[in-house]
């Protein structure tokens, strides 16, 4: 019952940063989506300090805000101080994620909740000791599967209603500013349902990992098909089979469990990568080609 | 109490305080010597998806030793970086996937890879695993005499090496396709030059962790770069940077037990930063007053303008005189900006003030004759070369008689073929 | 009833990027109806002058005006081609998926595409001749055929005046000729087509008006009157260094390149 439900989370987390993530590859702002899910920490940090337990809203605000503020701030560097942007990013985040960091130090101390490892690659088996309770005996399900699910929800129909829109400021913006779309607030839409993403995802599989989800699916999918609908679709279910095969292979061998996740996302990432430099060459397929083989 | 600290810190009685200030002081060059680089071949980015691909390879270093053996841990650190920057490259080259997520992909899988044999570590392991951890944030206390020696070693080899090829290096940054052409191996530099940082992040996760190791290779180099265009002293100056911060992080972390060091060597950083945005020779304060410069400039010459256009063609011979009624008559001025532009002009002895009137001095009609011959000049150079309808010519020559130097103005003669012509036939 | 408004105004139009000007002080009237050129070397402006005419660039000074209005009140009647370069086209998706773009307004961003849409884009891809590609990925494309559907975009657009940066670029002979032949029909249906081109060539032959650049205005006229030797040695013979030079002081120097207050 229990495996369920971390399975459950962890698939939607997977189905957010897949789909998120495959707009932000499209737009050639895989970075960008690294930076804010490290910008996040002093705001969850604060808020968390704040709030007492984990209540959700709190970190959600204050983890948002952070996020948004690392995006302004990486344009004012790039755009007014005239660093290169590259440079821009990696200061910002590093920052960012410092001071998280040392709140952490200082404000969490002997809090089993938050310490500096759990931040960084979560820890899912957790979210099973926080039960939402009603009617006394009533058990529902983990909250913050509950919090995924309405995350979920909220990025799939702003995907689906905004989907021409996304579409467009991805392909060509400057065609989409000339027929009078405002694409700044697309864009900053966007980063706000990124940031939403991983504040939410955050508790579950931990700062570095979302990145993992939001590019690894999407740039395999990319390689398997041309067409974006499928794009989207393909990235969620490579999603999905990561964070299953993660999950079963990570507790037969006693690791981290998201950390099993990515890898087999990027494992299956190999893979496809692999079977299409062997088609484009002409070669044969072994039969039993079922190990990837990463390097050399 | 932060004071006794200081002092026993930096009276270096402890030996484990020397040891670490040594081991900061040359992980932390050699990270700003390679960053650098980095910086101006743009490679920042770069540095970040290395520093996550490390700690793949200080375990597999760890689990290979059997134990917390350095030079282990940095050849496994070694290995696994090289092989990231390659699949980074080979991702790119042979698929239609773009650089910044090639980048992604090969650091959040390494990354990951790095958390589940750490993982597996800590479970499995016989517990001389300790402090295997602290590579993720960084402890600079746990500097051993033998790991500053280790340290020690690499920075000398990456100094050595930047002396030796300086300038291949600096035409490679600047100018990588005329560096080709004159016969430099660029490829093998590059190679050789990648390996010196991956060395340099490989050392500097001791002391800042493998999240955070990034800032130490990028934020001194670009913050170096607000100060000076010179290569040796930009270099310079992110070195300094960079040990300072070291420092003053690792004496954080030394007074209180619990901060690691990696994110207060970051704050400290990137303080630095900011401040210099605000005062380095490119920053904020200096753009400033040198457009407050420029704008008082104007508005000065536009007032000896004025009074050389009111009443200089008339009385030749004399020096003007004029009220501060006809000047604003004559043009709109800002009166705050008028009286402080007179105020200027005074001092610079291109002004009189009488009781009640202004007058303009030889000198200053000098001055002013040189800005409005100026003003002609552009003028005529703008009619000859380019489409100007002559209504539009006046203003739009306005701006310019400002900033054209003596020997602009010499070349516009020559250009316009009036050299030698005398000023009052202008 | 054709109108004779000015298709195009641009009032001492400046343009600064980085501490200096692009594009300074720029004037020009351009008619309608009439297939018109920009041309200049290299890093003149002249894509710069595209995008600030349709708004995508603020000018420090200056105004554009679209037949007689502002832009914002006439952006239907206008159709913006970008340069093919300026757009990744491993892009996900098809022609028709592109062509159909060209249908999207901020009005009807939320809504699907309906049967008119659906209808006129497809006669766009007839009228660039690309049919039998209507559902190929634009990453299977040849550079001519590239060009052809951002073309095809800006004709589903129906506007009056067309915007296009070199759309003649890496483009092949047979589809330069067909892309010439659209923009005559357009020109004889009253249309009015705004060309960034690169080569003086064949700037005669297509053009019945042109507009020379070099970050100030170096000549406007017809080809003949345009193409003197004079012109086009102000503008590419290297005569222009002492502009360059103003120009290099005034980053240098942080200068404003006009002064407040003193536009007519």
């Amino acid at each position: 019952m229990n495996d369920f439900f971390i399975i459950l989370t962890a698939v939607l987390v997977a189905i957010n940063c897949a789909l998120l993530g495959s707009f932000l590859l499209l737009r050639k702002m895989a970075m960008v989506g690294d930076a804010v899910s490290h910008a996040v920490l002093p705001g969850i940090v604060i808020a968390y300090y704040f709030a007492g337990d984990k209540s959700s809203v709190f970190i959600l605000i204050g983890a948002t805000i952070a996020g948004l503020a690392a995006t302004l701030l990486i344009d004012f560097f790039s755009r007014r101080i005239k660093i290169q942007n590259d440079a821009a990013i990696g200061i910002t985040y590093t920052l960012l994620f410092a001071v998280g960091m040392i709140l952490i130090a200082l404000l969490m101390q002997g809090n089993a909740d938050i310490d500096q490892e759990c931040v960084l690659y979560g820890d899912i088996a957790l979210i099973n000791f926080d039960k939402i309770l009603i009617d006394d005996n009533l058990y529902i399900g983990p909250r913050a599967m509950y919090v995924e699910l309405v995350a979920s929800v909220i990025v799939v129909c702003s995907l689906v209603i905004g989907f021409k829109g996304f579409r467009l400021i991805s392909f060509n913006e400057d065609f989409a500013k000339s027929v009078g779309i405002k694409t700044s607030r697309w864009h900053y839409f966007l980063m706000a349902l990124v940031t939403l993403t991983t504040v939410v995802s955050f508790e579950v599989v931990g700062a570095i990992l979302v990145v993992g989800f939001l590019v690894i699916p999407p740039a395999t999918a990319f390689l398997i098909t041309r067409k974006l609908v499928p794009m989207l679709v393909i990235s969620a279910l490579t999603g999905i089979f990561s964070v299953i095969s993660g999950y079963f292979l990570a507790i037969w061998m006693n690791v981290s469990i998201t950390g099993m996740m990515v890898v087999m996302a990027g494992v299956l990432f190999g893979f496809c990568f692999i079977i299409k430099q062997l088609k484009s060459h002409k070669t044969l397929v072994s039969q039993g080609f079922d190990q990837k083989l990463r390097e050399i | 109490m932060i004071w006794q600290s200081a002092i026993d810190f930096f009276s270096f009685k402890d030996p484990n305080v020397v040891y670490v200030v040594a081991g900061i002081i040359f992980i932390n060059s050699s990270a700003a010597l390679v960053g650098t680089f980095a910086y101006l071949r743009k490679r920042s980015l770069l540095a970040d998806a290395v520093s996550h691909a490390l700690l793949p390879g200080i375990c597999l270093g760890f689990l290979f030793a059997g134990e917390k053996n350095m030079p282990a841990l940095i050849t496994g650190a070694f290995i696994t970086g090289w092989i990231s920057i390659f699949l980074i490259d080979l991702i790119v080259r042979k698929s239609r996937i773009k650089q910044d997520a090639a980048i992604g992909i090969v650091i959040s899988f390494f990354f990951a890879v790095g958390i589940v044999l750490l993982t597996y570590i800590q479970k499995n392991g016989n517990g001389n695993h300790a402090g295997l951890d602290h590579f993720l944030f960084g402890q600079a206390a746990a500097i051993s005499k033998n790991d500053v020696i280790l340290f020690a070693l690499v920075f000398f080899i990456i100094l050595f090496a930047v002396v030796l090829l300086f300038k291949n290096l600096v035409i490679l940054s600047f100018n990588p396709d005329f560096a080709q052409s004159v016969g430099i191996p660029v490829r093998f530099i590059e190679f050789f030059l990648t390996s010196l940082t991956v060395l340099a992040i490989a050392i500097g996760i001791q002391a800042l962790g493998v999240v955070l190791i990034s800032a130490l290779i990028i934020t001194p180099a670009a913050t170096a770069r607000m100060w000076t265009h010179h290569l040796k002293k930009m270099i310079f100056i992110a070195i300094v940077i960079s040990i300072f911060s070291g420092i003053a992080g690792s004496f954080v972390s030394y007074t209180r037990a619990q901060m690691p060091t990696g994110p207060w060597v970051v704050v400290i950083l990137s303080l630095i930063t900011f401040v210099s945005v605000v005062m380095a020779p490119k920053g904020l304060l200096r753009k400033f007053f040198i457009r407050k410069k420029n704008e008082n400039k104007i508005n000065d010459e536009n007032i000896l303008k004025t009074i050389f256009e009111l009443k200089g063609f008339s009385e030749p011979e004399k020096n003007p005189i004029f009220s501060t009624l006809e000047l604003t008559e004559k043009r709109m001025f800002d009166t705050k900006k008028l009286d402080a532009g007179l105020k200027r002009l005074i001092r610079r002895n291109f002004i009189q003030h009488k009781e009640d009137h202004f007058q303009l001095t030889t000198a200053g009609k000098k001055e002013a004759a040189r800005i409005i011959k100026l003003h002609r000049l552009w003028e005529q150079y703008l009619l000859k070369r380019t489409r100007i309808d002559a209504d539009h010519v006046h203003s739009g020559a306005e701006a310019i008689e400002h900033i054209i130097t003596p020997e602009i103005e010499k070349e516009l003669e020559r250009e316009l073929g009036i050299e030698g012509i005398p000023e009052e036939d202008y | 009833m054709k109108q004779d408004i000015h298709s195009i105004e641009v009032h001492n139009l400046t343009v600064s990027y980085d501490g200096k000007p692009v594009l300074w002080d720029i004037d020009f009237n351009l008619d309608s109806g009439k297939i018109i050129g920009i041309i200049g070397p290299n890093g003149s402006g002249k894509t710069t002058s595209l995008k600030a005419i349709m708004g995508l660039l603020k000018p420090s000074s200056g105004f554009v005006k679209i037949f007689g209005k502002s832009l914002n009140e006439v952006r239907e009647r206008v159709a913006y081609v970008p340069q093919r370069e300026s757009v990744d086209w491993d892009f996900p998706a098809s022609v028709l998926d592109v062509v159909l773009m060209g249908r999207s307004k901020s009005q009807n961003l939320f809504r699907r595409a309906n049967k008119t849409d659906m209808d006129i884009a497809l006669q766009s891809i007839e009228k660039v001749g690309l049919t039998e590609f209507k559902n190929r990925q634009i990453s299977q494309l040849s550079g001519g055929q590239q060009q052809r559907v951002f073309i095809a975009r800006a004709l589903a657009q129906q506007a009056d005046l067309y915007l296009m940066d070199e759309p003649f670029v890496g483009v092949d002979a047979a589809t330069e000729s067909a892309i010439l032949e659209l923009l005559r029909e357009m020109k004889s249906n009253g249309k009015t087509v705004l060309i960034i081109h690169h080569d003086l060539q064949t700037v005669s032959d297509y053009f019945d008006y042109l507009v020379l650049l070099n970050t100030r205005l170096i000549a406007k006229g017809t080809p003949p009157e345009v193409l003197t030797r004079e012109n086009l040695s102000n503008a590419y013979g290297g005569q222009l260094t002492l502009l360059s030079k103003i120009v290099d002081l005034i980053k240098q120097n942080e200068f404003p390149v006009r002064e407040k207050g003193f536009d007519l």
